[in-house]
């Protein structure tokens, strides 16, 4: 489903990611792993469109994603859940779903989703009205999940969902990624919580310094492991 | 008693076409950290286009110049604006101050820098006795039409997918196009609504002094500034606040200052504009976190 050649991203003159090739196929959820400043989000930022691909091409079955803008990537089907959440704090959370919504046109069907994300996140009717300002960390993620949804990606792009979550919502995130495979979507996961995401993920990347630095199909690594592999490299 | 409702009178028409003017300049600053300048000649395009259909249907001659000016701010945004879109702020103001001296200066060649004059709705020159007050029918006007234009407004904002994409945009314009917000799109129409509200500030300014000069939109634009910085430029209730607190102070001013001082009604009036920026510099709202826009 999603193809990345040889993908180089740059802040200026600085290389975040070089030279870095990696597919998700269609029903997967691959992991990206790494330490701090490895790249990650780099990468998600130059699939998603919110980063210019500096070199290499990003492909979505086939279809050629890079050089094209953000709002347009989404409209392929490709959305991006941020690191750092950004919920809108100033819209309610339903304003906040209905912006998910943006790409589609078939406004009942919309109706009936955004139903169903209730029904998944039920914090999020409870607050349905307030400003997504006042929700709490937890709750600002499954916000953003669901408004992520609510564009029916083909392919979901998860960053750091589980950072700063207490364990209880940690395991939530993570039975949402189960749910969301169950449900046949494919997802690219990045994640610092390296054995969660190994267990939930059908294959991984590791990242470093902004290269590739190993790729595990599921049970050839143990979660040690590539803990090793992840932890090694962050104390570098 | 009358003194009093003639003070609330007064301030509240001053507040209106502050408040209308702020609102314009925090819509647009809102959504691409523009602080545009050459709002002021969308103000003057609006005066000119009076002064020229000012023999058609009055009704005629006002929405022509509400239209005029809208498109106007739609061919700046698109000629001058988008292609600079996500430059720093500097590069935006000084674009800005570009755009606004080169309509001065085609005004200037095609209308000469002598004032003219229309007198498109006599009505607005007339005035309403209630009870021992005298109110001229343009404070009734200029009320009722800003008030009219606000409601409608937060009512866009509020109940139209338009509106609730304008207002995401503002708060986080990268976040907004990832969901599929175009930015192309939304930029435009605060473009439009800030053409709208300068336009209907035109008909107001015209109908006020029945006068049109080249530096017609040149205070305006100076007013509307300071009451959208005092309100926490961006901040769209806070432009409105921010004007109409502008207002009450103009209209204060005026009846406390001694009649020796009155000449510097203004200059008092922007030395209090300073002690509040100095206390609080963001305005007395905060805005969201300002995000590049692209
Ligand atoms: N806005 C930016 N400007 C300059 N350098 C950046 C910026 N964002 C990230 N970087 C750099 O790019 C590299 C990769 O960052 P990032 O993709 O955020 O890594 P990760 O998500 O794996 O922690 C880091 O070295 C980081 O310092
Ligand atoms: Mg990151």
């Amino acid at each position: 489903m999603l193809r990345v050649e040889g993908l180089d991203v740059q802040y200026g003159r600085i290389r975040a990611v070089r030279d870095v090739s990696l597919e998700v196929s269609q029903g997967e959820i691959v992991g990206l792993l790494g330490p701090n400043g490895a790249g990650k989000t780099s990468t998600l930022g130059a699939v998603s469109g919110r980063l210019p691909v500096a070199g290499g091409r990003v492909l979505l079955e086939g279809e050629q994603l890079d050089g094209r803008p953000a709002e347009e990537i989404v409209r392929r089907g490709v959305s991006l859940v941020p690191e750092g959440r950004h919920v809108f704090a100033t819209l309610t959370v339903a304003e906040n779903l209905a912006i998910g919504a943006t790409v589609r046109k078939d406004r009942a069907q919309v109706a009936e989703d955004i139903e169903r994300q209730l029904e998944r996140f039920s914090v999020l009717r409870r607050y349905y009205r307030s400003n997504a300002g006042k929700l709490s960390g937890g709750e600002q993620q499954q916000l953003v999940i669901a408004r992520a949804l609510l564009s029916r990606p083909r392919l979901l792009l998860l960053d750091e969902p589980s950072l700063g979550l207490s364990p209880l919502l940690v395991d939530l995130v993570f039975e949402t990624i189960e749910q969301l495979r169950a449900e046949g979507l494919t997802i690219l996961l990045v994640e610092q919580n390296a054995s969660r995401t190994v267990e939930v993920a059908d294959r991984c990347y590791v990242l470093r310094g902004g290269e590739l630095v190993a790729h595990a199909p599921r049970g050839d690594l143990s979660p040690e492991e590539l803990g090793d592999i992840y932890l090694g490299a962050g104390e570098r | 008693m009358t003194t009093v409702l003639q003070f609330v009178v007064d301030a509240l028409t001053a507040g209106s076409f502050y408040a209308l003017f702020a609102l314009g300049i925090a819509l647009i600053f809102g959504i691409m950290q523009l602080v545009n300048f050459a709002h002021g000649e969308l103000i003057m395009v609006g005066a000119y286009t009076i002064f020229l259909t000012q023999a058609w249907p009055w009704q005629a001659t006002l929405l022509m110049a509400v239209v005029a000016v809208a498109v106007m701010a739609l061919l700046m945004e698109r000629a001058a604006f988008r292609p600079i879109r996500g430059a720093n702020p500097a590069t935006l103001l000084i674009t800005s101050f570009a755009v606004s001296f080169l309509l001065q200066n085609v005004a200037q060649m095609i209308f000469t820098t002598l004032p003219k004059s229309a007198d498109v709705v006599p009505l607005f020159r007339s005035s309403v006795t209630v009870g021992g007050l005298t109110v001229g029918w343009l404070s009734v006007v200029t009320i009722l039409a800003t008030a009219v234009l606000l409601v409608a407004l937060a009512l866009f904002m509020t109940r139209t997918r338009a509106g609730v994409q304008m207002r995401a945009a503002a708060e986080d314009f990268e976040m907004a196009r990832l969901c599929g917000v175009r930015s192309n799109r939304v930029i435009a129409s605060a473009f439009a609504i800030g053409g709208l509200l300068a336009g209907v500030g035109a008909i107001l300014l015209v109908g006020q002094t029945g006068g049109i000069s080249l530096g017609i939109g040149l205070t305006p634009v100076l007013f509307g500034f300071t009451a959208a910085a005092i309100g926490g430029l961006g901040s769209l209730p806070g432009a409105v606040v921010g004007g109409y607190v502008l207002g009450v102070a103009t209209a204060l001013l005026q009846q406390l200052l001694p009649y020796e001082l009155a000449g510097y009604r203004d200059a008092f009036l922007f030395a209090g504009v300073f002690a509040l920026m100095a206390l609080r510099p963001g305005g007395l709202f905060r805005v969201a976190a300002l995000s590049p826009r692209v």
